[in-house]
């Protein structure tokens, strides 16, 4: 594509596309891209790449403390669940123990933490990546299907808020990547 | 990319930490027996309590010997490459168990103090007893633990050997055939580690058994290995060796199974807890009665909040795991902690109703600390302190934890 072609107009567009042949392209080219300022932004590798999270500057998740938080509950809910039902509602004497005796009920309330701490992290982590998402404008793009197999991706979102048609271009063009692509929106 | 540390340039011998090393075993050796040996000659009863808490400080160190052992093979028939950089010093952690052999004498001398089923005319009025005798008597006793130590003591060389001869040899088949004898080796190690469990702790009490009680025993052993790398790790990083090879990665990852076997070490105390309180048999519910009468109820319950509670807590965040002083600050305190277990496990039997800890608990625990540091640094500062001839050495001194 020609810098001398008619600029997009960013309203219209969802962004800039570049793709490139390694990791450690990728890697440099991500950290330049986190050093401009950018937030709406986003790599696509067809596997982990280790140091990744630091090139782009991402900061760690708050997912943990989500998990730790349901796990709690779950303990909490697992206790509660068997008073009510054992020792509140309608008691009921099992082998001359107790009708609340913690140890019996630690079972329970163990695997209570473990499902509301596994729920907690998956649903925790779809919500936080705005998922299920059933379409995306990147996929209208023909070469980003190799996002999949050997190419490494840096997507940059026109509604960015230092986001410049020229300047964002300039920039992805110095990386050393494919040519830019302007993704329609 | 980040920049991995070029081995030819690493500082990877004890030396620069030898004379701090050298001294402070010493030390600690020579200021734990003499006290220990003081208090008891002095004492009324001081050789008996001598040594019911030199099996508690014995137990300690087999644990960490053994747990070290279980590490090595695991690394091995995982096929780990992230571990290569801190293997050497497991292997030799492992080596200890030929020291851990001679260090049994004690308990095998004094077996008559410290098992009431090795007094075979009292045995014989006892049905039970009489019933167990032809497991528990002194001779198959003896044969037993020369057949715990023969295994452990060949595996550990067996691996440090192997190991070592790789660092100059960088032959790959090496690993291969250390491979394909972890497989094995882990079989052999799980039967003796279990059964030295029931021998060595269990039979203080010949009347209650616990078929768990061999996997409570390899959880003190895990637990107190991955609680002691991280200090080993920073001490020598501290005097500049390995400070570039073993990376906040490494610590992270054995923060991380430091937690995860803390936990298991809950569970498993947990599952023998409570199939015995639930099924409340008296032969079985004996041992925990003990363990909930008197002083030693307070100890039971230090145990679930310092042990697990508070650990759990503190091991859980990223941040404690990722920051090697502090990781190496929880570990030591983790030791105390398995330390306080075994003393739980070992002193009811002797003193009920009362915990009568005291400093000779102290200087015990300091006298087999010390001997058990200078062999190991004599036997680290014989070889590089990393399996620099694994094929794998780049993956893991690269190696990124998520």
């Amino acid at each position: 594509m020609s810098r001398h072609q008619k600029q997009p107009d960013a309203g219209g567009s969802y962004g800039y596309l570049v793709a490139f042949d390694s990791v450690e392209q990728l890697l440099q080219a991500a950290a330049r891209v986190r050093d401009a300022g950018y937030t709406r932004w986003d790599a696509h590798t067809p596997f982990v790449v280790h140091g990744l999270d630091a090139a782009m500057g991402i900061r760690p998740t708050i997912l943990p403390y989500l998990v730790f938080t349901g796990g709690l509950t779950g303990t909490t809910c697992g206790i509660l669940l068997q008073w009510f039902t054992n020792a509140h509602d309608y008691p009921f004497l099992i082998s001359g123990k107790p009708i609340f005796s913690l140890p019996a009920n630690i079972p329970v309330a163990f695997e209570m933490t473990i499902l509301f701490a596994a729920l907690t992290a998956l649903v925790g982590m779809l919500a936080l990546n705005l998922l299920p998402q059933l379409a995306h404008p990147l996929h209208g793009s023909r070469s980003f299907k190799r996002a999949t197999d050997d190419r490494f991706f840096i997507s940059i979102e026109a509604r960015d808020p230092i986001f410049d048609p020229v300047a964002t271009r300039e920039l992805l063009e110095s990386l050393g990547g494919s040519a830019v692509e302007e993704v329609p929106g | 990319m980040k920049q991995v540390a070029d081995i030819t340039t690493e500082v990877r011998r004890l030396d620069p930490a030898l004379p701090l090393w050298l001294g402070v075993g010493a030390a600690t050796a020579a200021v734990g027996i003499a006290g220990a040996v003081a208090l008891a000659s002095t004492q009324e009863h001081g050789w008996g309590r001598l040594l019911e808490s030199y099996l508690v400080s014995f137990a300690l160190f087999l644990a960490l010997t053994l747990g070290a052992l279980f590490f090595v093979m695991l690394q091995h028939i995982t096929r780990a490459g992230w571990s290569v950089v801190v293997r050497r010093i497991a292997e030799t952690l492992a080596c200890n168990a030929w020291l851990m052999a001679v260090l049994a004498i004690p308990v095998v001398l004094g077996m008559d103090h410290l098992y009431h089923w090795s007094h075979v005319e009292a045995a014989a009025h006892d049905p039970v007893l009489v019933g167990k005798m032809g497991f528990l008597n002194p001779t198959f006793f003896v044969i037993r633990l020369g057949i715990y130590f023969l295994i452990w003591g060949l595996l550990a060389w067996f691996f440090h050997r192997t190991s070592v001869r790789q660092d100059t040899t960088l032959d790959p088949k090496l690993t291969v055939r250390m491979e394909r004898a972890a497989g094995p080796g882990l079989v052999l190690f799980a039967l003796s580690a279990n059964f030295a469990a029931f021998d060595l702790l269990m039979s203080l009490d010949p009347h209650w058994f616990s078929t768990i009680f061999g996997v409570y025993y390899f959880a003190v052993s895990v637990v107190t290995f991955f609680a002691v790398m991280p200090k080993i790790l920073v001490s020598l990083q501290w005097k500049g060796v390995l400070s570039r090879a073993v990376t906040v990665e490494h610590f992270h990852d054995l923060g991380k199974l430091l937690f995860a076997f803390n936990v298991f070490w809950a569970y498993i105390a947990f599952s023998q807890y409570m199939l015995i309180w639930y099924g409340n048999i008296p032969e079985e519910t004996q041992w925990y009665l003990k363990r909930q009468t008197g002083d030693w109820a307070w100890v039971s319950l230090a145990l679930l909040v310092f042990h697990f509670i508070i650990p759990f807590l503190v091991l859980v965040s990223r941040a404690v795991k990722r920051r090697p002083r502090l990781l190496a600050f929880t570990g030591s305190y983790m030791v105390v902690m398995c330390w306080l277990d075994l003393y739980w496990l070992v002193i009811p039997e002797f003193s009920p109703g009362s915990v009568r800890f005291g400093l000779i608990d102290v200087f015990c625990f300091l006298g087999v600390a010390g001997v058990y540091t200078l062999a190991l640094t004599f036997r680290l500062k014989r070889h590089s302190l990393i399996a620099e001839g694994d094929p794998r050495l780049q993956e893991s001194m690269a190696f990124h934890t998520a």
